[in-house]
């Protein structure tokens, strides 16, 4: 063992290739890595995170080179390396995890078998010898049935147990360096909690040395020693995790870390009586025989945004289905105006269609690739407003101001050619152009980085002002609660939990489930997570947790 | 023979170890040799074995020995065709690049040559599809007054031919070039009309199922099944039977019957894709938006899902043109398809077909019913190398 660093990249640059032109991703960043040392490397999506963290493998995707720069893992320079020599490294000295371990694993066998697989090809253990290893880490991770859970199929695993035994298999060669790109990103909040404390104890025991690819600031603060941030290819500062926490140097770096302070002022309570704008009544709803919702009710009034919270499968989604129609509940009703609807969207009327509109969690996925942005919001507006020509172009021209885009840089532009921002941004927009008094916006933040996700959250409450919307605001991030509801609800099984104005929802006492999600989001404190674990016990986390309420 | 393969095969594997060394000695152990697998460097040696292989056999093609001449004949016209077709493509491809909108210009500059030659095939096709009576020199069923039958292909009348018929006449002395010509005009016309009809057939059905989905769905797809249960081309001469003996009854013209019959077979194949990427364009969330709209049946189908669906399908539709236009060939052929005396490559096959037999001592007398099939096969090809690049292009555009 020498003094010289595990991994030194030095003035590497990277290059992808699109439309037969090399464009530049990282541009000339330097990387020092120490054994054991745990690097968190962070920054917006296509800042060029996990294409810095793949070259530090030596290893581009297709269609990405490395242009310029050295590579160096423990004194070897990976760039020159035979590809003898990197299959001596790669998988035995270096490890990768990647951000699905559901798509990174092979759903045709069982976990297990792809565990023994690296150390046996790499000829480290016998077959035996590797499976007892691999007991022993599923164990250490904390896994439930240790024994047995490797004898089963990645689909038979929940997915933050499969993330945790990718993180084994990373570990059964006991690798000197692990690339970890967005373990935890897919997960929710009770099940990241797990997974971090899981990741974090058994780098330390081993001393293995880490790069955390993340775009969760609250997520790197517990995970690394030293922190990198990128901003387009580059590198915009480094520095140890509390000084960098504390004190950021650079302006890039202070707008990161202020994006969580937006936060609305509290608005008068709702007068009694006041019809509410839509009046969920004791919804019961079920896919085919599953019951899925059971007695859920809760009010949305006027000019109001009511955050629906909890972790995926607790049924705030399938409540979003049973006010728009697209799930007719089994029992209960759903009012707008004080007006009962019809169950099923077919049988409503276009008027009482056009009152309750919807945002999407995927912009991608909810704006037509082959529509240009004209056409897209144009559509509602003469469907619903009957406007058609200079009346129509006119109203789609005020719309797209409305959201804060140029209308004649934008008209004519196909969804591929806006960012994710924009695309949600054209969600928006056409919500908007149906003149709705009540939107549901379901996760329309989660997909997006924090700085245009803050952007969208100001648009969305300024025109809650200025148009007295009223919002059904559906999320699993608390700290997006903060910043714009009004009034929450906790769902949990398909049950509500717990619901009342944002003010009493953060202050104690609360009912153990909200306690729970509530604790689970990472805060900015590097000691959290340590502070966290010490209060409750490593078993009392998480899943485990919530399975024992 | 098995004994000389063997040593080939054990040469050639050592030249493969001599290959790779001294490819890493001469470039001092660069990373192309360097990490090159053996098999990799046996392929190398191999590719270049056939490679010379195939110049010999060329220069034996040249031979003035009319036996070792005719043996190579078939493979020589096949280089030459070869390098004529590459060199075409490649000058058209560059014509393209230069001449026409940026639009045009754009897209031949990332074309492959493959796709320039198939797009180069398809347009002269085209060309003798439409214009067929002004370019053929004689009609389809016009037996030349004076003509003897079955001149040899190639216009040397030391060998039998005759420079006003370079391509010959047929067993009744009709002009087989004229033929031809026409036959472009039959079998590419009535296979674009059909493959047309069964793509509006199967197209519709399936976006309606994969939208409407429930009973309807279920009953179409099970129809579907049924059909495709059935040998296509068995099925499709059963039914031709039966409509040889309606269509006169009727008066109607066969050949509308097997349009029908064809489109509607292959019809099921296009329902099956057509439902299949439907379904897929159905559960995005911009569909769901339009629901939610009250969008009716018909913009939801050709508004948001058709605009969506249309790489795949005229992937498809190049694919099943070519597999229509192989079965009208093959009714032909057999008798059923397109009726004489209209000009038909697949009859033209059949009724030339004897000829084959002499392909050993005189090989331009073979050659009459190959120039049909060489016909069929060329536009196959072409059409495949574009739905490729097509594919690939679409394929593409999604990451």
């Amino acid at each position: 063992m020498s003094d010289q660093p595990l991994v030194k990249m030095r003035d590497v640059w990277l290059e992808g290739r699109s439309d037969e032109v090399w464009n530049p991703i990282i541009n000339g960043v330097d990387l020092t890595l120490q054994r054991g040392e745990v690097l968190g490397l962070i920054g917006e999506s296509g800042a060029g995170k996990s294409t810095l963290g793949l070259a530090a493998m030596g290893y581009t995707r297709d269609g990405v080179r490395i242009s310029k720069g050295s590579v160096e893992f423990d004194g070897i320079d990976l760039l020159t390396a035979s590809a003898a020599v990197k299959r001596e490294l790669l998988g035995k000295r270096i490890a990768y995890v990647a951000q699905s371990a559901a798509a990174s694993f092979n759903p045709a066998h069982k976990l297990m078998d792809q565990h023994v697989e690296g150390p046996v090809q790499h000829g480290v253990m016998s077959r035996a010898k590797s499976e007892a290893d691999g007991i022993e880490l599923y164990r250490k991770l904390r896994l439930p049935n240790p024994d047995e859970i490797g004898f089963r199929y990645p689909h038979q695993v929940s997915g933050g147990q499969l993330q945790r035994c990718m993180t084994a298999m990373a570990m059964s060669c006991r690798p000197d360096l692990i690339i970890f790109d967005e373990p935890t990103t897919a997960l929710d909040v009770t099940t990241q909690i797990e997974v971090l404390a899981s990741i974090r104890d058994i780098v330390e025991q081993f001393d293995t040395a880490a790069i955390y690819i993340t775009h969760d600031l609250a997520v790197v603060a517990q995970m690394a020693d030293t922190i990198k941030v990128l901003l387009k290819g580059d590198e915009v500062e480094t520095a140890d995790t509390r000084t960098m926490l504390a004190a950021p140097t650079q302006d890039y770096t202070k707008s990161l870390w202020a994006v969580r302070s937006f936060e609305r002022p509290l608005k008068p309570a709702v007068k009694t009586g006041a019809v509410p704008v839509v009046s969920v009544q004791s919804v019961d709803a079920s896919y085919g025989t599953v019951p899925v919702l059971h007695d859920v009710s809760f009010d949305m009034h006027e000019g109001r945004t009511v955050a629906v919270v909890g972790e995926s499968g607790s049924g705030k989604s399938t409540t979003a289905r049973c006010i728009t129609g697209l799930l007719p509940p089994t029992a209960g009703q759903i009012l707008v105006d004080g007006q009962v609807m019809p169950a099923d969207y077919r049988k409503r009327s276009k008027d009482q269609l056009r009152q309750v509109q919807m945002i999407y969690q995927m912009a991608d996925t909810a704006l037509n690739p082959r529509m240009s942005v004209g056409q897209i919001i144009a559509r509602p507006v003469q469907f619903y407003l009957g406007l058609t020509g200079a009346e129509k172009r006119r109203k789609v021209d005020h719309l797209l101001e409305q959201i804060e885009l140029e209308p004649t840089q934008y008209y004519h532009r196909l969804p591929s050619e806006l960012s994710g921002g924009q695309k949600q941004r054209i969600g928006i927009a056409r919500a908007l152009a149906a003149e709705p008094k009540f939107i549901i916006c379901d996760e329309v933040t989660s997909a997006l980085d924090q700085l245009v996700a803050e952007g969208i959250l100001r648009l969305l409450a300024r025109l809650q002002d200025e148009l007295s919307l009223s919002y059904m605001f559906i999320t699993h991030d608390l700290a997006t609660v903060r910043a714009i509801a009004d009034e929450v609800v906790v769902m949990k099984d398909g049950r509500v939990v717990e619901q009342g104005p944002k003010e009493d929802m953060f202050k104690p006492p609360h009912h153990a489930y909200t306690d729970l999600l509530l604790s689970s989001v990472p805060e900015m404190n590097p000691d959290w997570l340590t502070n966290l674990l010490n209060e409750r016990g490593v078993d009392n986390i998480g899943d485990a947790a919530a399975d024992k309420m | 023979m098995i004994l000389w393969v063997a040593i080939a095969l054990v040469g050639m594997a050592a030249l493969a170890w001599v290959f790779r060394f001294a490819g890493q000695s001469v470039t001092g152990n660069a990373p192309k040799f360097r990490d090159m697998p053996y098999g990799v460097a046996f392929g190398y040696v191999l590719g270049a074995v056939v490679l010379l292989w195939l110049i010999w056999a060329y220069t034996q093609g040249h031979s003035s020995e009319l036996a070792i001449a005719n043996k190579f004949f078939f493979l020589r016209i096949a280089i030459e065709g070869f390098i004529l077709f590459a060199i075409a493509a490649w000058v058209f491809r560059i014509l393209g690049r230069n001449v026409g909108t940026a639009w045009s210009k754009k897209m031949f500059r990332s074309m492959p040559l493959t796709a320039s030659f198939g797009i180069l095939t398809i347009i002269i096709y085209a060309i003798f599809a439409i214009f067929a009576g002004a370019i053929a020199p004689y009609g389809q069923e016009q037996i030349i007054p004076g003509v003897a039958a079955n001149i040899v292909p190639g216009g040397d009348p030391a060998l039998g031919g005759d420079p006003a018929f370079y391509f010959g006449t047929d067993q009744i002395g009709r002009d087989i070039l004229s033929r031809l010509i026409y036959g472009a005009q039959n079998t590419v016309g009535i296979a674009f009309a059909t493959t047309l009809l069964a793509f509006l057939i199967g197209g519709t059905l399936g976006f309606l199922a994969a939208t409407l989905g429930g009973w309807l769905d279920q009953v179409l797809s099970r129809m579907v099944d049924v059909l495709m249960a059935i040998p296509s081309l068995i099925f499709a001469l059963l039914l031709m039977t039966i409509a040889s003996v309606w269509a006169p009854q009727l008066g109607i013209p066969l050949t509308a019957f097997m349009v029908i019959i064809i489109a509607v077979i292959d019809s099921t194949r296009v329902y099956r894709l057509a439902r299949a990427v439907g379904q897929n364009i159905v559960v995005m969330d911009y569909i769901e938006a339009a629901k939610l709209r009250g969008e009716g049946l018909g913009y939801l189908v050709f508004r948001e899902i058709l605009p969506n669906a249309t790489a795949p399908l005229l992937a498809e539709f190049g694919l099943r043109f070519c597999f229509v236009f192989l079965t009208i060939a093959a009714l032909s052929f057999l008798g059923v398809g397109i009726q004489p005396p209209l000009a038909d490559w697949g009859t033209m096959v059949r009724d030339l077909g004897g000829f084959v037999n002499y392909a050993q001592f005189a090989p331009l007398a073979a050659t009459a019913p190959l120039l049909a099939a060489g016909a069929i096969a060329l536009l196959t090809v072409a059409v495949n190398f574009v739905v490729d690049w097509m594919l690939h292009k679409s394929s593409g555009l999604k990451e």
